[in-house]
Parts: structure tokens; sequence; C-alpha cells
């Protein structure tokens, strides 16, 4: 057999202790996405640290900004009096993902870490550069009606899967890390990265880092906030496309806009024009339209996904609409 | 007392208890002593020879007691006889030769004390091979199909061949249904145990103990009594487990090379390979009809594919030929072999897949004619089989139309598509009619009367989920009056009376035909009983047998149908109803009403009934919109072979199901004027929900499932 071993901690500096003395050495929270990576034989660490008792699990707003621990697991996060009245986006988008039984188990780090679902990723047999580099990307030529509109490379096309991340980009969270030399924090938006020449790399987690926490400011978008994922199924099935947007309205008039959107990218993907169009204007179906026309500059099609370049903006529109009229 | 009610109050399912606290005990549960456990080593090319086989480092991996393959198997004698005698239906000898024909083939298999242990040794092994050319691209392969040799699904003409060609009103279409694989939630497998070395007791995953046994028995060449065959309970078929795969086969050869108890269990993966699929079809419908409605033409051809290795076939276009009122109709149906798995039946098999492309065409008429689609079908009713030119045993269609479109409020549907809505929904309806042979087998089974007041009956029937022994101990309370609680029905031991394999909807029919049989025999064989011991004739049985001094009284028989299934045409009749409401921004389809209407006869079972059309209407569902098998055709390799990336519907998929029954006995199908309907509640379902689509957006979607992508091109 493959034979690891295991350890649990109880303390985030042991656990980033323990996980430099081991190269090739994994976290274990949730264990919803790396229990599978392992039983398919695309990851074989040789040491699993349980973090589970480390006591990262708090939800609380600390002064205008609301802290949740990486250990927090999705559906405490996602049911939570404080998220709900605050930041109800984080909330609907953790509830669209998964299963109710995998939201249980999984934890905001986890959820953050969570590799691709991309088939060529998983199928060992296949071509794919991110879990072997070299080999090509399987997606690229064949089966890509799941990949990415946006930011790819000829060496990786495929994408982000969650949910919890869209609306974590779409409100300017920030991520605490803490690695061998200290803490640090890091723009939610620059955790994720492009597959560019490295897309064995999900993330700009430098070796021997632990997601520590991830902080939200509060703002005013809670009245006007949707998530739309738009998937093959009711339930349970990743993103065809979604998107979270997030609207401050005084009358009809966006004062502040947030947008994102899942299912498009290698991570998740702000549409910062979008909303720089949109702020100040009025909360119109013609300016939602223009919007979701800036928002498609670059997109990029392969042979199965051309019909993200409709689904994307369609989506983007539908969730403005139902931000704004939410009461 | 007897109850000569029709529908007679809702009796629970008589293993439910079992099921949902986990005393019933399926396949993979049983432990023998010595067990050991086999995981195959599959073939990662899709054509071509094997050149070698290095199993050096999985022999010397812990735990691990063989490496069985081609080059080392142990001999299996019906093997070796000639090629349409031993292994049946030409079924493909597992570790017979180096030939690869698709991709996922196992070419060995690995046994080792623990399942984690094989698992591991299993990845140790390493296949060389010499790839060649393959093909698995269904629609790129077209003009390589071939007639099936069954003379059944020969080409069929009434009339003038094409004559839709010449009507007045005339509509063409093709339709695309992509691979499904049925995914019953059990894994598929076997325990074998080799008792001495000609004599075999396994524990299978199977719809037909007897048909497992058959298999085995000629396979290696034992006599039939040296084959037990054990399942009485079967975590969901929907077709997969109507025949003895390979891998079944695998293991049994394992456990004779190792001389121990072997216990396969295979993985989600490889049940997309290994254990039969719907075949992906591609169809072309012509209909013609009269400025009135009134069809002139059927043309109805069909292509399916099949493996190159053993032909699957199915009945894909018989509903057009018998369905409706058409003087002139052609039909087709063509295989197209691929290097892939075979096939096997999957639920409504052949006819769903053809009632797919039919009834959408209907639909589509209806619409050229600007006619209601009830209309048209009731316009172009058949009392009549017009394909045998026979009556139908019965036949409710019209009542069940009625029916039906009452409840789901058919009056608010808008003949002009993409005219209603609810807020920024397009709401549509939709609707479509279903129908499957009705038959009436060959099954034995025994009674056994005891002086305790109970009554045990034994048939090697199957229970893949409908509730066999609900309806079963139903039959015998309505013959004997016995209280259903006193009653044990037994099934799933290739030990008892014969019976057919649980597929085609018939074990109600046909078995519970021997039940109703043996009970009547034993009913006269009491009342004579009690004449002769001075009784009165109608006295119970507990008295008769206590007068007699007998600790029970027994009866086996054989029954099956007569010159009746000549006189008529059988079929079990379905109409399914959806509103569907579409969301034209983001192509999202989503059902919010389901009614299926069952006209199979008398229900005996109504709460298994209903559970069946419910089970129906959710794989119909779908169907529709959800399942597709998908595979990348550069490597011949499956690539959403998984429960995440497989779409079967979950509960937020599956709004309010209402189920309706006509509910009158066929007068000539058998004692219980019941009607099988499996296959019915599935059959059609499809095809409702793409002309409940069209309602509502104006849109035709050809091509299953229907996904939001499709709404949005």
């Amino acid at each position: 057999m493959i034979n690891f071993t295991y350890v649990r901690t109880t303390t985030a500096k042991a656990a980033v202790g323990l996980l430099a003395k081991e190269k090739n050495a994994k976290f274990i929270a949730g264990g919803t996405n790396l229990v599978d990576l392992m039983k398919r034989g695309v990851t074989a660490p040789d040491r699993l640290i349980d973090i589970n008792a480390v006591p990262l699990k708090q939800i609380e707003l600390v002064g205008n900004m609301m802290h949740i621990g990486a250990l927090a697991t999705n559906t405490a996060v996602a049911e939570h009096e404080l998220v709900k009245l605050h930041f109800p986006l984080l909330s609907l988008a953790l509830q669209a993902g998964a299963s109710q039984q995998l939201r249980n188990a999984a934890t905001v780090g986890g959820n953050m870490m969570q590799r691709t679902r991309c088939g060529y990723f998983y199928d060992t047999t296949m071509p794919c550069n991110k879990r072997a580099p070299g080999t090509g990307c399987g997606a690229i030529t064949g089966y890509n009606r799941m990949h990415a509109i946006f930011g790819g490379s000829e060496q990786c096309i495929a994408v982000h899967p969650s949910d919890m991340c869209i609306a974590l980009v779409a409100l300017d969270s920030t991520v605490v890390l803490s690695g061998p030399k200290g803490e640090r924090k890091l723009k939610f938006i620059d955790f994720h990265k492009l597959a560019g020449t490295t897309p064995d790399k999900d993330n700009n987690l430098l070796p021997g880092e632990m997601i520590i926490r991830v902080e939200i400011p509060t703002n005013k978008l809670a009245a006007h906030s949707y998530y739309v994922k738009v998937r093959d199924r009711a339930s349970y099935a990743f993103a065809l496309v979604s998107v979270a947007a997030g609207l401050e309205l005084q009358g009809n008039k966006i004062v502040d806009v947030k947008l994102a959107m899942g299912g498009v990218a290698h991570k998740p993907w702000r549409l910062l024009e979008a909303e720089t169009f949109l702020k100040g204007k009025m909360a119109t179906e013609a300016n939602f339209k223009s919007a979701a026309q800036i928002a498609m500059k670059n997109a990029k099609a392969y042979k199965e996904n051309a019909f993200k370049l409709k689904m994307a903006p369609n989506t983007l529109i539908e969730a403005l609409n139902l931000a704004k009229s939410k009461a | 007392m007897r109850d000569k009610s029709l529908l007679k109050e809702d009796t629970d399912r008589v293993d439910g208890f079992d099921k949902v606290t986990g005393r019933a005990k399926y396949f993979a549960e049983y432990q023998i002593p010595g067990t050991t456990y086999g995981v195959l080593v599959p073939s990662t090319i899709t054509k071509g020879k094997i050149t070698g086989i290095d199993s050096k480092a999985a022999e010397r991996a812990p735990g691990v007691l063989a490496v069985v393959s081609h080059l080392n198997r142990p001999v299996v004698a019906g093997y070796e006889t000639g090629k349409d005698q031993g292994v049946p239906n030409n079924m493909m000898k597992i570790f017979y030769t180096d030939q690869i024909s698709f991709n996922g083939q196992p070419i060995a298999m690995v046994v080792a004390d623990t399942y984690e242990r094989a698992v591991y040794a299993a990845t140790l092994v390493k296949g060389t091979y010499a790839k060649e050319a393959f093909e698995t691209d269904f629609e790129k392969n077209l003009s390589k199909a071939k007639a099936p040799k069954n003379p059944a699904q020969a080409s069929y003409l009434r009339g003038t061949a094409d004559a839709y060609k010449n009507a007045a009103v005339q509509i063409e279409a093709s339709y695309t249904l992509p691979t499904e694989t049925h995914n019953p939630m059990e894994l598929h497998g076997i325990l074998a145990n080799w008792e001495s070395a000609d004599k075999i007791t396994v524990y299978a995953k199977t719809q037909g103990v007897k048909a497992t046994q058959g298999t085995i028995a000629s396979t290696f060449k034992l006599p039939l009594t040296n084959v037990q065959v054990n399942s009485e309970f079967v975590g969901g078929g929907f077709g997969m487990a109507l025949r003895t795969w390979p891998l079944e086969i695998a293991a049994i050869i394992a456990a004779k090379q190792v001389n121990k108890p072997v216990k396969l269990v295979i993985t989600r993966d490889q049940m997309f390979t290994l254990a039969g699929h719907r075949p992906y079809a591609f169809q072309k419908v012509g209909l013609g009809a009269d400025k009135d409605g009134q069809l002139t033409g059927i043309t109805h051809e069909a292509w399916g594919h099949t493996a190159t290795y053993e032909d699957f076939t199915e009945n894909v276009v018989s509903m057009s030929k018998f369905m409706y009122n058409s003087a002139n109709v052609n039909t087709t149906y063509k295989i197209v072999p691929l290097n892939v798995g075979v096939p096997i039946w999957m639920r409504g098999p052949g006819e769903a897949t053809g009632a797919f492309a039919l009834e959408s065409a209907m639909d589509e008429m209806a619409h050229s004619l600007d006619m209601d689609p009830i209309a048209f079908r009731v316009k172009n009713y058949t009392e009549e089989d017009p394909e045998k030119s026979r009556p139908y045993s019965s036949k409710n269609l019209k009542e069940a139309y009625k029916m039906g479109a009452e409840k789901i409020g058919w009056s608010k549907r808008n003949n002009k598509p993409g005219t209603n809505k609810d807020g920024n929904w397009l709401v549509g309806y939709g609707m479509s009619t279903g129908v499957f042979n009705a038959s009436r087998g060959r099954a034995s089974a025994k009674g056994i009367l005891k002086s305790d007041g109970t009554l045990l009956l034994q048939s090697a029937a199957s229970d893949i989920g409908p509730g066999t022994g609900t309806g079963m101990v139903q039959i015998a309370h309505e013959v004997l009056g016995i209280p259903v609680s006193k009653i044990t029905f037994e099934l799933g031991d290739s030990s008892f009376p014969t019976a057919p394999s649980q597929g085609g909807s018939a074990t109600l029919s046909t078995v519970g035909s021997a039940v109703s049989d043996v009970c009547n025999a034993l009913k006269a064989k009491i009342a004579e009983m009690a004449t002769q011991s001075g009784l009165s004739a109608s006295a119970k049985f507990v008295d008769v047998l206590k007068k007699n001094n007998l600790p029970s009284v027994e009866v086996t028989m054989e029954s099956k149908g007569g010159e009746e299934q000549k006189k008529y045409s059988m079929y079990s009749f379905s109409i399914h109803f959806v509103q569907v409401k579409v969301n034209p921004l983001t192509g999202v389809v989503k059902v919010s009403k389901i009614v299926s209407v069952g006209d199979s006869g008398r229900i005996v079972s109504p709460k298994t009934a209903r559970s069946q059309m419910v089970g129906g209407a959710v794989g119909g569902l779908g169907m529709a919109l959800t399942e597709e098998t998908v595979m990348d055709h550069r490597f011949g390799r499956y690539v959403n072979n998984n429960f995440a990336d497989y779409h079967v519907p979950v509960h937020a998929d599956i709004p309010e199901i209402e189920v309706v029954f006509v509910n009158k006995p066929d007068p000539y199908i058998n004692p219980m004027g019941a009607k099988g309907m499996g296959e019915i509640a599935l059959i059609g379902f499809s095809a409702a929900v793409a002309n409940a689509v069209f309602n509502a957006t104006g849109k035709r979607i050809r091509t299953l499932p229907i996904t939001p992508d499709k709404i949005l091109a």
C-alpha cells in the first residue's frame, strides 16, 4: 500500500512547523477533496497533518472586518447570523456549492485549496499539465465544455471550482497566512493564480504556509446581493457559469458594485472593468447589458464551451437584475 | 376474507423495514471465512494486443495471492468449446486471449487477503500493448451500420414506404440520444466460493438467479444443480444486472486459481465500462398528415451502437408500427459496432429511445397542424393493433389523456409557444405517450400452507426494487384471504422453482400468475381435504390441517399464458404530463410539475406501483435534462465516469410527482388482470419534457439531455 503518516496538531504554529519538516506533507481538515485525490492516485502525500483541532473556527466581527477562521465549516459560515446579515452574498454562494453533507465537512481553507474538477486532471492515464507537468493539456482539444473562457493558457484551461471563493473575491476579502517567516496578508484576488506556465500551482501560497483566516470588510451591499449559479442540475453540480453580484443603490443609482464570475477561469474572476462602468450609473437593463459586454472582453472559447460566451453575460445580467430587485 | 375491491388500501413494502434498517443483506455484505478480494486491472488502450503483463511487483506486494490473466488462468471448460457453445451469447471470454476491444477491458485480476492490498497491488501491474486504430465515435461511424441478425428487428413496411413525403403536411426531423449509464447505487460484483472442484456457490447482484446459474454452469461446464446463486436483495439494476458480465466470470476463475472465496466489487468508474449502458442513438422520423390531422405516413429510422465483439440490439422503432392509426409505416433499425464495452438494456429499453423521437415528432406535427397535441393523438387513436391486425387486450388511453390533462392543468397551456410567463420564466406544458409490451412468461412457484396459519411462497424471482414480494403477498392474500402479515414470499435463490429474470416489466404478470395458480391449487386441495375429513369445504385451512394431523400442505406448479397471447396485442401504456419553467437568460430548465398516468390493467399493489411510476419519472427526468456519458474519442475513455460529473437527478431537480392509474383490469393477460409498469414509467417521459420546453420557448431541442447551453444555442 501507499503508506503515509498521520499526525494531529492543535496549534497553527505547530502545524506550520510540522509542514516544514516533511517535503511532501499536506494539511487535512474536511478532506472532501484531498481524500478523493488520494483515492484516484492524483496525489500521494507522505504525511497528513490533521489540523481540525487547531482553534480557527471563529466567525466574528472585529471592528469593520469580518473574520472567518480557516477551519470554520462551509455550513457554519453559510448559516451564521452575522454572515447572513452583513454578507448574504457569501451565504448564498456557499449554499450553491456541493451538497449539504459536503458543506458540513468542508472548511473555508479547504474550499480555497480545492483542485479543479477537470476530468483529465482526475484520470491518471490522460495527459494533464496540472497533475503531471509536461504531459500536455487533455482538455484544450478534448472535452472542454466545463472549461475556462478567461485567462486560459496554452498549458491549461481548467477552471477553479469553488462558489465560496467567487463571493469572497467580489467582497474585497483578504487572506491571512502563516508561514515559517511569520504571518502575512494577501488580497483574496491575488491568492489564486492563472495557469500560465505553471498550471500545477493553483495559488500563490508559499511553501510551508497555512491559511489562518479570511477577512472581509463591511459594506453596504447586503440589501442587493445575489449569487446565480447556472449548472446542469439543481444541486451538487459544478458551475457552467456563476455570478456574484452586490449593489449599493441610492434610489436606482449605483453607488457601489462588486462583481465576480465563477466557472470561467483558473481563478475566481473579478469583473473590475464592468464595476467601474456601472459605478455612478443607473441600475437599468441597458446599463447591465453594457456592463456584461465589457465583462466579456478578451473571452476566448474552445470547441465545446462557446455557449459560455452567451451564458456568462446573460448570467451577469440575471444576477444584477435579481440583486437589484431583492427586497 | 378475500378482498374484492379493485384498489385496495396500501400495503407497505414487505422488506421496507429490512432495507431502511440495514438488515437487508446485499451480495457484497456476505462474509465467508477465508474470503479474499479481487481487483481488476483495466486496459489503458482501446484496441490492440497485450504484448506483456508485468506482474512481478504486484505478486511481491504484501498479501497478494495471485495475479490472474490470460497468461496463467486455470482451464475454463466452456472456453474450449465451439464458438456458439459454452459461454452464452458469444459473451466476451475474459482472460482468454491477448485481444483488447475496448478501453478498460480487464487484462488481469489481482487477488489479495484484503481489499486495500488488492487495490494497491493492482496499480503495480503493468500491461504493455501493441496499439491498433480504434473507433468509438458513433456519429463518425454511422456509415458502418449493419442490420441486426434478429429477425424481430428487420425492416418493416406497411402500405407505401416514405408515404409522408406525399402528405399535405410533413415533418422530418432527426433526434439524438447520447449514451446513458444505469448508475444504480449498488456497485456490481460477485462473491464466488468453490465448494468443491465442480460445485460453486455465488452471492451475486443479478436480476435473474436462474439466468446467472445457467451462464456459470455453461461457462464452467457444470451441472445446473452444482451452481447455487443467491441474490436476495439488489441495490438497483435498471437492466444492468440482466446478464452475467465477464467480470463475474473473472472472479469465479480467480477463486478457482487461489482456491479460496473471492469477492469482487467493481469501482464506480468501472461501472461505466464493464456493466453496460444505454447505447447512443440517432433517429430520423418523417410524419405525414392530411390537413385534418389524420396521419398518412410514418417513417422511423434508428441507429444504435454496439460493441465490436458482441451484438446488442433493442426494439427502438416498434412503437411507430402500432401506436397510431397510419395506413403507411416503414421502419429500419441498424447497429454500429464500436470499440466500447457492450451495451445492455436500460429501463424502458429501446422503446424509451424510440418514444423520444416519435413523441417529439408527434408534437412537432401537432404544432405544424396547429392542433392540440392530445387532440392530434386522439384523432389518430386506434382501437386495434394496426401492426398485427388484432385487438388490444385492453387500452384505455382516451380516458388516461383526460385524467392527466385535468391533473396537470392542461387548459392553462397555450398552444402558441413562448407566450406563457411566470415572472421572467417561460412556462410550458408538454405530454407524451409511452408504451411497452405487456407479457406473461412461464414461471413456477411453490406454496406451503402451515398449521400455524402462515403461507410460505418461493420462486427464483428477483427484486431489483419494484417490490416483487409486496406484490406477490397481495396476490396470495386476494386468493386465499390470509392476512398479508402471515404470508412470506422468498426469492433470489436459484434452488427455488424457476422464474424468469426481472426485466421487461414481466415479473408481476408472470410470477404473480404462478403465485395465483399455486394459491388456487392450495385452496382446492384444502377444500378437498376438508370434505374428505368430514369438514365443510369452506373450513379454515388451519382447521383442515389439524384435523388431518398435518404440519403443512404444499403445492409446486408451473404457470404460463395460453391462446389469448395470439388473439390479442398486449401492451401497457402511460401518459406523461409535465409543466416546465425555462429561464430565457440562463437557459435553466426546471420541471415544475409532473403527472404520470399509468394504464396497466388492475393495480395489485398501489403503494409500490406508485413508487414504480415515481422512479420512472425521475429516470425520465434524468434522460431528458441531465444524463449523458461523455467519451473522449482520442483516447476511447469516458471523462465523466463518476457521480459528481454524471448527473443523475437530485432531490432539488424533482418536483411534485402525481401518479394516476386508470386501474381497469385487463380481461385476458393473466388471472390478476394486471400488466407490468416498470418500463412505461419512464418511456416517453423525455419527449414530454422536450415538448414542454418547446411550448415554453418555441425552441425544439432534438438532442438530449436538454442542458442550459442548448436552450441558449
